[in-house]
């Protein structure tokens, strides 16, 4: 067996000087990060999944109720803003699928290669931990941010086309449908809605991925943890919620800063008729002490990648 | 050149010496073997010089101090830890692809000419190959790879005996040639025994024996003795015997092989059996300095 392999080398081993001793150029951040959306599927699936659930709730709904069809879609004259929360509570759905889905990939994003021991292979070649740690950073403040973008507008699109189409069938006119959702209003509100969010929870993320490279193991209770036990330690000693309102402030707190604190009371957020305030959200000194912990976190992960050996 | 330096290097973890200060050198276009019990401190001595754990003294690899200089390093370098560390979920594409992507000397062309002559499919997860394939995937996308330096840890750890003879005859038929170096460490000694230009037995983080292939050839003879001569056999000086067939089997080391040819059938001991009598010695020596 060996003989004929052997032949079939030659060739090959001969060709080798000959080969360019000019080394190819290499690109390691893009390929990084193709390897996180090859490792990570959910990343694109999860808000395609929440796409797709949101139209086939509304499809199933025209079908079995249609006459509640226009009071959903069209303007009520009892509520002006009726139309427009189904598209603002399945754009808050998405957002909330791709906080989850963030964490998630955070707390397993420098554990699962120690626990697989794949962190051997990926070392053995010639990408930095740097360019590692930023690129996995890169996924739940770029990737996901853009992605679940993309999801959202497509997600609004098939409804509004559905909509309207429900609306001719059953003899209404579509143009208050669109007049009262503005779309283009719509999306852009979103837009600054995902900016503003993703920089308001940059920290989070850094600190999640600094846990995972840092925990041997259950990364989530080490990241969760050490905060229940702070607020319940304040609770029992001081009776104050200091602890639960800064975490209350971290997850939430981007909203009333970057649409205006009237917003705050309301139920569904996002509403096209709120004004932006980034004047307001970049004022805010949560946003920069925010973005400086973000980055001293995941300096902290490249070193925990660097000093960690597998599991 | 050397390829590897290594002078006082040290390493322990929390109490445990792991490496207890030692020196050696490897030229370049060697294929050393690191043979020695578990615990000895072998895959430490091989993560020193991948540049994947700290260490103590001094160590230059291809001219670079591992640690500090890992991202250059691991350009010239390459490794095959075992079987097992691919990760599961990776398609053989993007093996490919990753490879392809990060790393300046790699010939995808050589790659796919490998995988081609087995029966792995393009398309397949890691994690429904099997591991004999897995080991060939491994090999087909390192030795495609034009390094200087060739780590291997355990590399054919579970494989059944014919991957594990297909793998270092490929590797030393298609990628090997003298300016390239291989370190290798493994338990199954006798299949590398011809493969090896040097030899290094570790214990305890400490080099028991260090030698090139000749010297050990020459240095090292075992004669099956004819029972009428075991006394005479025994006067030389033995450092190991053992029973075979009720035979005795005597090891000598640096003995005149002529006057041993007298006593019996004469020829050069396996690597295994020199592990076993030197590690017999080191055992009974620090016994007696215990006592």
């Amino acid at each position: 067996m060996n003989a004929p392999a052997n032949a079939v080398l030659q060739p090959a081993v001969d060709a080798r000087p000959a080969a360019p001793a000019e080394p190819r150029p290499i690109r390691p951040f893009y390929w990084s990060l193709r390897r996180e959306l090859w490792e990570n599927r959910s990343i694109y699936l999860a808000p395609l999944g929440v796409a797709a659930f949101a139209v086939l709730a509304l499809v199933i709904h025209a079908i079995t109720m249609p006459s509640h069809m226009p009071g959903m879609l069209a303007n009520d004259p009892a509520d002006p803003q009726s139309a427009s929360v189904t598209y603002r509570v399945a754009a808050l759905l998405m957002l909330v699928t791709a906080f989850v889905v963030a964490a998630f990939y955070c707390l397993e994003g420098l554990s699962s290669e120690r626990r697989d021991r794949s962190i051997l292979f990926w070392r053995s070649l010639p990408v930095s931990d740097l360019t590692t740690v930023l690129a996995k950073a890169c996924v739940p403040l770029v990737v996901l941010p853009v992605v679940t973008f993309a999801a959202i507008v497509a997600m609004h699109l098939a409804l509004l086309l559905l909509s309207t189409v429900a609306l001719l069938l059953n003899g209404h006119a579509a143009g208050p449908l669109w007049r009262e959702l503005q779309p283009f209003r719509m999306w852009l509100a979103m837009l600054y809605s995902l900016i503003a969010l993703t920089l308001w929870h940059a920290p989070i993320h850094g600190f999640l991925l600094l846990v995972s490279g840092w925990a041997r193991r259950t990364a989530a209770l080490w990241a969760v943890l050490p905060l229940l036990a702070l607020g319940l330690l304040e609770k029992l000693t001081m009776d104050t919620t200091h602890v639960g309102a800064w975490v209350r402030d971290r997850l939430i707190g981007w909203y009333p800063r970057a649409f205006g604190a009237p917003a705050l009371g309301e139920r569904v957020p996002f509403n096209p008729a709120t004004g932006l305030t980034p004047e307001r959200f970049l004022a805010s000194p949560g946003l920069w002490i925010g973005l400086v912990l973000a980055a001293v976190f995941v300096a902290g992960a490249v070193r925990m990648r660097r000093l960690r050996e597998p599991i | 050149m050397a390829c590897i330096e290594a002078r006082g290097l040290r390493k322990s973890f929390g109490g445990t010496v792991a490496l207890d200060g030692i020196d050696f050198r490897v030229e370049e276009g060697r294929i050393l073997g690191i043979i020695g019990p578990n615990g000895a401190g072998k895959t430490t001595a091989l993560n020193a010089i991948l540049g994947l754990t700290r260490y103590d003294g001094e160590l230059r690899v291809l001219g670079h101090e591992p640690w500090s200089q890992r991202d250059r390093l691991v350009r010239d370098v390459c490794f095959i830890a075992d079987v097992a560390v691919l990760p599961r979920w990776l398609r053989v594409s993007q093996a490919l692809d990753y490879v392809g992507g990060v790393h300046p000397r790699f010939d995808r062309a050589r790659a796919e000419e490998f995988l081609a002559r087995t029966t792995i499919d393009r398309g397949s997860r890691v994690r429904d190959l099997s591991k004999g394939m897995l080991a060939q995937l491994h090999l087909a996308l390192v030795m495609a790879i034009d390094a200087r330096l060739l780590v291997l840890d355990e590399p054919t750890l579970g494989l059944d005996i014919l991957y594990r003879k297909q793998f270092y005859d490929t590797l030393l038929n298609d990628y090997f040639d003298r300016s390239r170096t291989i370190v290798v460490t493994t338990h199954q000694v006798e299949e590398i025994q011809d493969v090896l230009t040097d030899l290094m037995f570790i214990d305890r983080g400490r080099i028991v024996l260090e030698c090139s292939m000749e010297e050990f050839e020459s240095r090292y003879v075992e004669v099956m003795v004819r029972p009428d001569q075991l006394g005479a056999a025994r006067a030389l000086g033995p450092i190991h015997e053992r029973q075979l067939f009720a035979r005795g089997i005597l090891l000598f080391d640096g003995a005149d092989r002529r006057a041993l040819a007298g006593l019996g059938e004469v020829r050069t001991p396996s690597i295994a059996d020199v592990f076993v009598a030197v590690m017999g010695s080191q055992a009974g020596l620090e016994a007696g300095a215990a006592r």
